[in-house]
């Protein structure tokens, strides 16, 4: 079956459909992996997004739902130039076309993707609609409630759309009890503060300082998660509260962001965001620069940075966004990039390991 | 970090000649080395004794040494130049074995150099396999059970504890050298004595064999402050068990999860930070199919072959790089030159599929063994890039040149499928090509899979392409299958033979251009490196676009995989043609498809293709680029047989037209013009069955030599003494499909000369005459060549001054024009034509002086010799002998006959430069490794009767100076009544100790054995050449070498021997 990629500024591209079929409305975003598709399918980061994958080759080793980095698909659609139908891999259980099936996501396929992240790249980031309901390009193009749709969506309410409801808490005999606040929480967030021996209680992403210290945790992992950082004001308010526990407080992409606003500073989009496996970042206090999985659309703004509370701990070695920020009168660092991978390199590990050391501190 | 100031000269140690397992690569990272460290305003000092490089021009380093690769110069030339650092991990195995012995007997410390990159303690834990093992277990790196053992006995005990099979890897050997898999206790005793043997610290590795997994590399970069990245991992096609030099390598992975890619992702960042490696690396593993299971192969401290076509398939430049941290920089402070925007502190991604192929010997080398394993065959290697593993595997298999389009080898298309289920077993060269034809023939990629462990993602991928290429000749050829298999990869002209149609029924699929940007197109790039695929997106016209220009465009061709008879020597010529074309103002574009090249290097060109060198893919270019001109005489064979292509194309050829190459091969136009120029050659005749062959050969008159037209380094050109001969040889010829016809000439036996030229249409400059050791009958390529001349009269050269400059005039030559000839009997006959580039030029260009491809280009877009300033006629003679020296890689290669002829085996040459011719010569013998025997020595000669009167002079000789002489019973007899002391020695299948056992005993120095007629491999000949070969004994199977040796021996030594710096000449 035939299926278009309808962009907001008029271009479509045309392909083969896979996966689900019908119609779905999101921000056309390009990720830079060759591997970890089912990683970054299942990303809460990507809520809202249809992601362009641009190694060509994908679905190689299928799906095996051990990857998953939550319990579904939150992306809003998949373009891929190749899927692969004879996936081979030992822990493979489906294709990629029936796990898209199976979680109702459209993917497309067949085109060229150089091309799009090569538009995307030009343009910015931009809006499009997958879709199976048309006969042509020009058919898709003349339906104006398509295109309006198209032009006004925004991602909203992001963070409460992948927000769990309730509280869990995993690996009770364990020494230091995190509170994981999910905004949007990648599972191996969660695996790696378990493996270094952390209790850790996930909590809903608008959970209060209150809450927390009834939950008398010793440290604060702020996960990351999607959209646009200065939606989440009561998130936000909340963390000036947490914040202000002076308890250790680690915080990931989304989390760095939503510290940052808390503590005054400001967010930006970026042109086209950092998603891969491979941007560099450096690490002032280490004098190192380190290969990084990333995946946001926003940045936090270096110079409204407040130097005498904060300073900025990593840059992006390429074009020198600020990847991190250390909290001065508190134990709290932040980082924009994702040290737990999955998918992508586990270089940046080390920082859960600092996030311990920082409770064992405070113990 | 930035860099370091106490640098300020550094020697630069280059990878010697060309042989299998270390080719073309090293001049490309050592090219880029050179000119790295130039650009930082550092002396650079090389030393290189293979003088077909790019690395050994004048223009690339300060001070150039071509000189023998051993302790004992390098510590002259150390003296001489007194650099502050050596670079090491450059120059291939080759580099870091001498700077390591330079470590060890302390001379790097008492000379105050040090060493840069590499630290000795990392190179013996990479290298040394226990070292390896201790460092892998304190990681917590697995590796293979395994055992490092100095006995046989210990071998054999090892392999009893951990069962067979097992392999034999040698300790400090390039390629493999050696080493094998064993099956039971017998391979590992004939296995396992070799191996040890090769390894100069005389040890192995007994190794548990896991041959089936999975086999992965990274190519792993590492600086000063600790920054670690990986550029690129790449799986093997074939599973372990082959040596990745012989394996289809594909770029990145395709069936690894993150999980997997990250887990040896993490173990390859976490091998190369412990061994404190700075710079490159490259770390191969074993991952088991159906778990997490892995295991540490192997790991190289330095740039490999590997890490040249991780460059060529990223963009990202790892010889420069590393150069750049070995002098201190860091990772993030270097640029990405490609973008111009980002660091080079990053990982490159990649959105396209790249595969490797090797290009085997085996096609020249029809008797010898296919089958593969841990010791690497393959000469050298095409890559391909596009947007699917299909057509990147379709663009591999039409750059190999082995005349295939698609996968479908032509000889197994009639076996039955019994036997085609059963050759799967075979692991040998053809092995990709037997699975294509089982996958045709319906056999279950199950049953594929049990035979050869080859992941099925590729078998499916094959699958793809058999299912197109069985529905393009069994049906009709819908539009809907053209577009799908042009995306797939096959050409016009495929589709249609398959289809069997004349024209296609609807519009052709217009090919269009990506880039190769490092990044995936995340950010935008200023390099014009690219790969055609089936696209609406065009960038090449993007660019082309975006970047007007008033030059004047050509193409330049490469020449594709170096082969036996097509080499660096190539890549040379087309690479100086580009800067020569530059700087006369032109734009150029270079073509080719061999990712261990200096032409492939992004920065060398204006605009780089990386493309099969076929007509239809030059179309696309042409279609693109729309060049004013094209030049095709530097790429060897496989540029010149574009020529007729282009013009087609309206593409007009700079120099020498296509109708001139074609008037040199086309013997009958070739024989009319000898006769206008009142030129003498040997009786000839072309044929093209058998029975003709007969006939023309019994009109001439025996011994006759064969030869296919349009041929190389003399594929398939052999003496015929008789009848027999013939109809062998023709059947061996016809296996491939001949176009043009053979060749059948009067055998002349007399003084080889071989001259180079460059012609204007009006005038001709004859850098150099060169005059080869042996007399006609040893290829040219494989003989020992003298410049200047020694015994040619000057009424000879006269001669062939006029013959050169008539030939070229007739011709139509401009530019390049290469002639063989032979003096015999007082007359000077001309044996061959090339009107093209030559293996000699660079050579010669760098000992006279004279910049001959620089010359030639010039000559080719228009100007005059007579203006150039090197004027005209034969060159002055130069100051000093140089000596060309063939180097073999019979090692390698099991069951290939090491007696020389016609046809070339070598792979590539060292140079003796010297003052005298006997100076010149010993350094090239020492450059080649071959050891001439001394006072005390023993000596086995053993000759053919035709050459038995001759020999006695030569063993006198060699009696004289001290060494003792053995000879079989004939070869005794006549050396005795001649009075030439000598015992006999008994034949190979006489009773022990014979001759075979006298060459094990490790007691000879030299053999002296001139091979009998044929290609017979059961002679005892055969079995004496190749036992010098399996014990490392020096062997002489021409009677015009051995006399080289003995005037070596005569009147030069060692102790004088003097490095001269080639930039001085």
């Amino acid at each position: 079956m035939k299926a278009y990629l309808v962009l907001a500024n008029g271009m479509v591209f045309e392909g083969e459909n896979f996966g689900a079929a019908g119609t779905s409305v999101g921000e056309v975003v390009f990720n830079t992996g060759m591997v970890g598709y089912e990683e970054t399918l299942t990303d809460p980061s990507y809520y809202g997004q249809i992601i362009t994958q641009t190694y060509p080759l994908v679905g190689n080793y299928g799906v095996n739902g051990e990857d998953a980095e939550s319990c579904r698909i939150h992306a809003f659609g998949y373009i891929v130039r190749e899927v692969c139908d004879a996936p081979s891999n030992f822990r493979c259980k489906e294709t990629l076309d029936a796990f898209l099936k199976q979680q109702n996501i459209i993917g497309l396929q067949g085109v060229d993707t150089r091309r799009l992240t090569r538009i995307i790249r030009e343009s910015g980031v931009m809006n499009g609609a997958l879709t199976t309901e048309y006969d042509s390009a020009e058919a898709a193009l003349a339906d104006a409630a398509l295109m309006e749709r198209i032009r006004a969506y925004a991602v909203t309410d992001a963070v409460d759309s992948v927000t769990v409801d309730h509280e869990e808490t995993y690996h009770e005999e364990g020494e230091f009890h995190v509170a994981l606040m999910d905004f949007g929480y990648k599972r191996n967030i969660l695996r790696s503060l378990v493996q270094r021996g952390c209790k850790v209680t996930l909590v809903p992403g608008r959970t209060t300082a209150q809450r927390l210290k009834e939950l008398n945790v010793d440290g604060i992992m702020l996960s990351n998660g999607p959209g646009d950082p200065a939606e989440n004001v009561q998130i936000i308010e909340n963390l000036k509260d947490i914040l202000a526990m002076n308890k250790p407080v680690f915080g990931i992409c989304l989390g760095h962001q939503l510290t940052a606003l808390a503590m005054g500073a400001k967010t930006a989009k970026l042109k086209y965001g950092h998603r891969g496996v491979n941007q560099p970042v450096t690490d002032f206090a280490k004098n190192r620069t380190f290969i990084t999985s990333q995946n946001h659309g926003y940045a936090v703004v270096a110079d409204t940075v407040d130097t005498s509370i904060a300073e900025v701990s990593h840059v992006n070695a390429n074009d020198g966004t600020v990847e991190g920020v250390r909290y001065k009168n508190m134990p709290c660092f932040t980082v924009q990039f994702h040290p737990e991978a999955c998918g992508g390199p586990r270089d940046t590990a080390y920082l859960f390991d600092e996030f311990v050391s920082m409770m064992k501190g405070g113990h | 970090m930035p860099k370091d100031p106490s640098i300020k000269k550094v020697l630069v140690i280059g990878s010697g000649p060309i042989i299998i397992g270390q080719a073309a690569e090293f001049d490309y990272s050592g090219t880029q080395a050179c000119r790295a460290l130039k650009s930082e305003g550092i002396e650079v000092v090389l030393v290189n004794s293979n003088p077909a490089t790019i690395m050994t021009d004048p223009n690339i380093a300060d001070r150039v040494y071509v000189e023998p690769m051993t302790v004992e110069i390098l510590e002259r030339i150390i003296e001489k130049e007194k650099p502050d650092s050596i670079l090491p991990n450059l120059g291939g195995q080759m580099g870091l074995n001498l700077a390591m012995e330079l470590y060890r007997n302390g001379y790097l410390e008492k000379a105050g150099v040090r060493l840069l990159g590499c630290k000795p303690d990392t190179i013996d834990r990479a290298e040394d396999r226990q070292l390896f093992k201790d460092t892998m277990e304190k990681l917590g790196e697995p590796v293979i059970p395994s055992k490092v053992v100095e006995s046989l006995d210990d071998a054999l005990d090892f392999a009893k504890v951990i069962g067979y099979p097992v392999i034999v890897r040698p300790a400090f050997t390039m390629g493999g050298t050696g080493g094998g898999i064993c099956d039971d206790e017998e391979s590992l005793r004939e296995i396992g004595t070799n191996g040890l043997r090769l390894s100069p610290i005389h040890q192995v590795l007994i190794e548990k064999c896991i041959a089936g997994w999975k086999e992965i590399e990274y190519e792993v970069m590492r600086d000063g402050k600790g920054n670690v990245i990986t550029v690129c991992n790449m799986e093997n096609f074939d599973p372990v068990g082959v040596h990745t030099g012989d394996s289809i390598v594909v770029a990145p992975s395709q069936t690894l999860s993150d999980k997997e890619y990250q887990m040896l992702r993490t173990s390859a960042l976490n091998i190369i930070t412990e061994l404190g490696i700075e710079g490159g690396c490259n770390c191969q593993f074993a991952l088991k199919p159906d778990s997490f299971e892995y295991a540490v192969i192997e790991v190289n401290p330095r740039v490999s072959r590997s890490s040249a076509l991780a460059s060529k398939a990223t963009g990202y430049p790892i010889a420069k790089v590393a150069t750049k941290i070995a002098i201190g920089y860091s990772l993030d402070e270097i640029p990405n030159d490609v973008t111009g925007q980002t660091c080079a502190c990053f990982e490159p991604a990649l959105d396209y599929c790249v595969v490797k192929f090797p290009k085997w010997p085996f096609d020249k080398f029809v008797y010898a063994k296919k089958d593969l394993g841990t010791q690497m065959m393959a000469t050298g290697e095409v890559m391909a890039i596009a947007s699917s593993f299909e057509h990147a595997m379709m663009k591999a298999v039409s750059s190999i040149e082995l005349g295939l389009e698609t996968m479908t080898l032509p000889e197994l298309e009639s076996l039955p499928d019994e036997e085609i289920v059963q050759r799967l077993h075979r692991c040998d060269s053809d092995r990709s090509f037997t699975v294509y034809e089982a996958i045709k023939r319906g056999v279950s990629f199950d049953v594929i899979y049990d035979i050869t462990k080859i992941d099925k993602w590729f078998l499916s991928k094959l699958k793809k392409l058999a299912d197109t290429e069985l529905a393009l000749k069994n049906g009709g050829l819908t539009e809907e299958l053209y577009r799908k298999a042009k995306k797939q990869g096959f050409m016009d002209k495929t589709i249609l033979r398959l289809c069997g149609l004349n024209e296609l029924p609807f519009e052709k699929s217009v090919a269009g251009f990506k880039m190769v940007d490092t990044c995936a197109a995340e950010f935008s790039a200023k390099t014009p490196y690219f790969y055609s695929s089936f696209d609406e997106e065009n960038e090449a016209a993007e660019f082309i676009a975006a970047h007007p220009t008033d030059k004047k465009k050509v193409l330049v061709f490469g020449s594709g995989p170096i082969r036996i008879g097509q080499g660096i020597e190539f890549d040379y010529c087309s690479v100086h043609s580009v800067w020569a074309l530059k700087k006369l103002g032109y734009e150029t574009i270079i073509v080719n498809n061999n990712p261990e090249t200096v032409s492939t290097d992004f920065d060398v060109a204006d605009k780089l293709y990386f493309e099969p060198l076929t007509a239809e893919d030059v179309q696309n270019i042409v279609e693109q680029e729309h060049p004013d001109g094209a030049v095709v005489q530097f790429g060897g064979q496989t540029a010149i047989k574009l020529a007729k292509a282009l013009t087609d194309m309206g593409v007009p050829i700079l120099g020498t037209s296509s109708d001139g190459v074609d008037a040199a091969e086309d013997r009958e136009r070739f024989d009319e013009i000898l006769n206008q120029c009142r030129i003498p050659r040997a009786k000839g005749r072309t044929v093209f069955t058998t029975e003709e062959a007969l006939q023309a050969a019994n009109e001439i008159g025996y011994p006759v030599l064969v030869r296919p037209s349009y041929v190389l380094g003399g594929q398939g050109m052999e003496i015929a003494y008789n009848d027999r001969n013939i109809s062998d040889f023709m059947r061996i010829i016809n296996r491939t499909v001949q176009e043009h016809p053979i060749l059948i000439d009067k055998y002349l036996m007399g003084r080889e000369v071989e001259v180079d030229g460059v012609f204007d249409g009006e005038d001709i400059l004859i850098p150099g005459i060169m005059e080869h050791i042996e007399r006609a009958g040893v290829h040219s390529g494989d003989s020992i060549s003298v410049y200047p001349t020694i015994h040619v009269e000057d009424k000879h050269k006269e001669t062939i001054l006029r013959y050169t400059r008539d030939l070229a005039k007739a011709l139509g030559v401009i530019g390049l024009i290469n002639i063989q000839f032979i003096i015999y009997d007082d007359e000077v006959y001309v044996i061959e034509v090339n009107p093209r580039s030559s293996r000699t030029i660079p050579y010669i260009s760098k000992v006279t002086g004279v910049p001959i491809i620089d010359l030639a280009t010039k000559v080719m877009v228009g100007q005059k010799l007579k203006d150039l300033g090197y004027g005209t006629g034969i060159y002055r003679e130069a100051d000093y002998y140089a000596v060309k020296m063939p180097v073999f890689s019979f090692e390698k290669l099991t069951d290939v006959d090491t007696g020389l002829g016609p046809e070339m085996k070598s792979t590539g040459e060292v140079l003796g430069i010297a003052e005298s011719f006997p100076q010149a010569l010993l350094k090239a013998f020492k450059g080649a490794n071959m050891r001439v025997p001394k006072k005390g020595g023993r000596i086995i000669i053993t000759v053919k009767d035709e050459d038995k009167q001759e020999i006695v002079g030569i063993a006198r000789g060699f009696a004289d100076m001290g060494i003792e002489i053995l000879a079989t019973a004939g070869t005794c007899k006549v050396l005795q009544d001649a009075g030439v002391p000598c015992t006999q020695v008994a034949r190979v299948s006489e009773a022990h100790p014979n001759i075979s056992d006298m060459i094990a005993s490790g007691t000879i120095d030299l053999v002296i054995n001139t091979p009998t007629k044929g290609r017979r491999h059961d002679t005892d000949g055969f079995k004496i050449r190749r036992a010098t070969v399996e014990h490392s004994v020096g062997c002489v199977t021409a009677i015009d070498t051995a006399r080289a040796m003995l005037t070596v021996r005569e009147q030069s030594r060692s102790a004088d021997l003097r490095p001269i710096d080639v930039t001085t000449i």
